[in-house]
């Protein structure tokens, strides 16, 4: 099978090429080996099966970052038939030096000049033609995002792949004293192939700069968005959870109650209270993250995760972090392991650590399920949104509590520049596909963890054999029971204590958890919670969730990026330590002032 | 004016030609790759609140870069 990696620079447009080559159906799959971050799919090209490979971006093939790294494995490691260079045709006056690099390698490589569409706005005419025969690469012009160009850089991609003889593995020790000469030839090619006007301005970009980092009112703006959009969250996706919670209790009502009537007692109620309303609980919450991913998708796409990381750089630094940290845990608002795994463009290690142990406090997907039903649960509506806020500030304090104890631990002093690209906006095609790999995400996750957890928990609470489900002769009261002189002093009750336990391994099953233990389901659920603990509690339990040992995933990644079981136990306990003080504090305190 | 200076040196809204980068060679080729190359024209559009970041344009391409690795950048104005 032919091997076809895709190169280019960051933000160059490879994954949504990929995307567009590969189409929604082709299977996507983690690379096996060194890192995660090879994205493979096959595909027929030229009549014949292909692999093509989606690879990091890499400023150059110096690059020792790790995700450059990652790069120059693949490229030392593989053959390849093919090589698929993508450069934002706005900036080809640097973007060419990477094939010129790639050429003098002599690799075999068409040149596809993204974003045509930009470039057009923007007055910049390319004669590719010109310039291919001086590069020595087939080149064309595309918009990867809108398709313009597309059909004719696939058959340029395809007659390039059947003349294309494979290279071998290669050798990137070269000297690279043959830098100067790529710099001149650069200059030469573009003098001769590009006309860039003189004022060439991003306008539009230009002007919402103006306001969104102006000097006093960038940081509230910035703070302001993020309320807004948790606000819209909120009142849009609380009414959809809603009316899937009605539809799966309906289901479970007409049809899984007389279905499963038949069967023993203690089976009916593993499959029903056990996992069905698990699940089903958790299920219901699925709306309210895909809205919340859509919001994501549309702040990710539009460019202004760099402008929080040029308004926030100053802040962070002082705590030993930079603006890329800060925008890994927006990120990590989605989900905490891609976050994680963001934070392989750091070089300086004392960095990329610090980064770590601070990405899983950021409230992701997951805990805000549990906090939309917690809010949802015991607080009016008109209050729900902001303490949900609140708990998003929580997150910055606790992060800047953890990087000011432990800055010392993890020295760094690392030069860092980075691009701030245009404003964009993501096409309806790719917010649909965001949404809908949300879903199979779900879907994913509740195959594996959601439904072992809730099973384990009907497990622990129907246990020894003919007990009151979740009563104190259960193992789940014993356990709760067994914990509860630590988690009292923080109003977490037995019940509650059970489903923190099993939210280590995935924070959405805390409220499956709930349902199992509780024996209900929906909005019986919600009030039967709100009978049993008031507010104060509540609060206190969420705290807890939100900073206490994150989930499986995130431990795992945690380990295989930082290679260290020191780093890992610390991430571990240092959490679970926090959000016992944090709990205890806040719930003794509200206590003592009368509430 | 015709000496050469740091880049950290310019206001907001003043252009200049990169005259030279010392910096660590790792870092050196990242802003080689990010269009800082000697004799390229930079803008300084603005600079981040509490002595943060400078944003800068070259070409069509904007970068942020902070003040202490910006004295590292001679430049003509």
């Amino acid at each position: 099978m032919k091997r076809i990696a895709l190169i280019g620079m960051p933000n160059a447009g490879k994954s949504t090429l990929f995307n567009r080559m590969s189409g929604a159906n082709a299977k996507i799959a983690n690379w096996p080996g060194v890192t995660v971050d090879l994205l493979s799919a096959k595909l027929l090209l030229a009549g014949d099966m292909a692999e093509l490979v989606d690879l990091p971006g890499i400023y150059d093939l110096h690059g020792f970052s790790d995700d450059e790294q990652v790069v120059r494995h693949f490229l030392c490691n593989n053959t390849i038939d093919l090589v698929l260079i993508v450069a934002n045709a706005t900036q080809i006056d640097r973007q060419l030096s990477l094939a010129l690099q790639l050429k003098s390698l002599g690799l075999p490589a068409v040149l596809l000049l993204n974003m045509a569409d930009e470039a057009k706005t923007l007055g910049i005419t390319i004669n590719t033609q010109q310039l291919g025969d001086e590069l020595g690469y087939p080149t064309i012009l595309l918009s990867a995002k809108y398709g313009q160009g597309y059909s004719d850089a696939y058959q340029l991609i395809e007659t390039a792949l059947k003349s294309s003889q494979p290279i071998g593995i290669l050798s990137l020790e070269k000297d690279f004293a043959v830098d100067q000469q790529i710099e001149n030839k650069l200059d030469t090619i573009i003098r001769h192939s590009v006309d860039v006007p003189i004022q060439t301005t991003h306008s539009i970009t230009e002007k919402i700069d103006k306001v969104m980092l102006h000097p006093w009112l960038g940081l509230p703006l910035f703070f302001a968005i993020m309320y807004l959009m948790f606000e819209a969250v909120y009142t849009i996706g609380a009414p959809l959870q809603d009316s899937v919670a009605w539809l799966l209790e309906g289901f479970r009502d007409l049809v899984l109650v007389p279905l499963f009537s038949f069967l023993p007692p203690l089976l009916n109620s593993f499959l029903l209270e056990g996992v069905f309303d698990g699940v089903a609980t958790v299920a219901s919450f699925v709306p309210i993250v895909i809205v919340f991913f859509l919001f994501m998708a549309i702040i990710e796409d539009s460019g202004y995760l760099s402008r929080a990381a040029f308004l926030m750089d100053a802040m962070m630094t002082r705590l030993g972090l930079d603006g890329r940290s800060f925008v890994m845990l927006l990120m990590g608002f989605g989900c905490n392991v891609p976050a994680l795994m963001g934070t392989r463009t750091m070089r300086s290690r004392g960095l990329r650590l610090l980064t770590m142990l601070v990405i899983p406090f950021s409230l992701c997907s997951a805990r805000l399920q549990v906090f939309v039903f917690m809010t949802t649960a015991l607080f009016a509506p008109s209050q729900a949104p902001l303490v949900l806020f609140s708990l998003y500030l929580m997150t910055f304090a606790v992060v800047i509590l953890t990087a000011l104890l432990f800055k010392g631990q993890f020295n760094s002093q690392e030069p860092f520049a980075l691009e701030l690209p245009p404003y964009r906006f993501p096409t309806y095609r790719q917010m649909i596909l965001r949404g809908w790999h949300e879903i199979s995400h779900f879907l994913h996750r509740a195959t594996k963890f959601i439904t072992i957890g809730v099973i384990l928990v009907w497990i622990v609470t129907n246990m020894p054999y003919g007990v009151e489900p979740a009563s104190s002769a259960s193992w789940s009261g014993w356990i709760g029971e067994f914990l509860s002189p630590i988690l009292s002093p923080a109003g977490i009750n037995p019940e509650l204590t059970v489903a923190l336990i099993f939210g280590f391994v995935a924070k959405e099953i805390v409220i499956g958890a709930l349902a199992v233990i509780y024996g209900l389901e929906g909005t019986s659920l919600m009030e039967g919670i709100a009978q049993q603990i008031d507010w104060v509690q509540a609060y206190s339990f969420m705290l807890f969730t939100l900073i206490y040992t994150p989930c499986l995933a995130t431990i795992a990644t945690l380990r295989a990026e930082a290679k260290s079981a020191w780093y890992t136990a610390l991430s571990l306990a240092w959490p679970l330590t926090l959000a016992w003080c944090v709990s205890t504090g806040f719930y003794q305190a509200a206590r003592y002032f009368g509430y | 004016m015709t000496q050469k200076q740091p880049l950290s040196s310019l206001v907001p809204g003043q252009t200049a030609t990169v005259q030279a980068l010392h910096a660590d060679p790792g870092f050196q080729f990242r802003l080689n790759a990010l269009g800082f190359r000697i004799g390229k024209h930079i803008k300084v559009i603005r600079t981040a609140p509490f002595n943060g970041p400078l944003h800068l344009k070259l070409g069509n391409t904007e970068v942020m870069l902070r003040q202490q690795d910006a004295d590292n950048i001679e430049v003509l104005m």
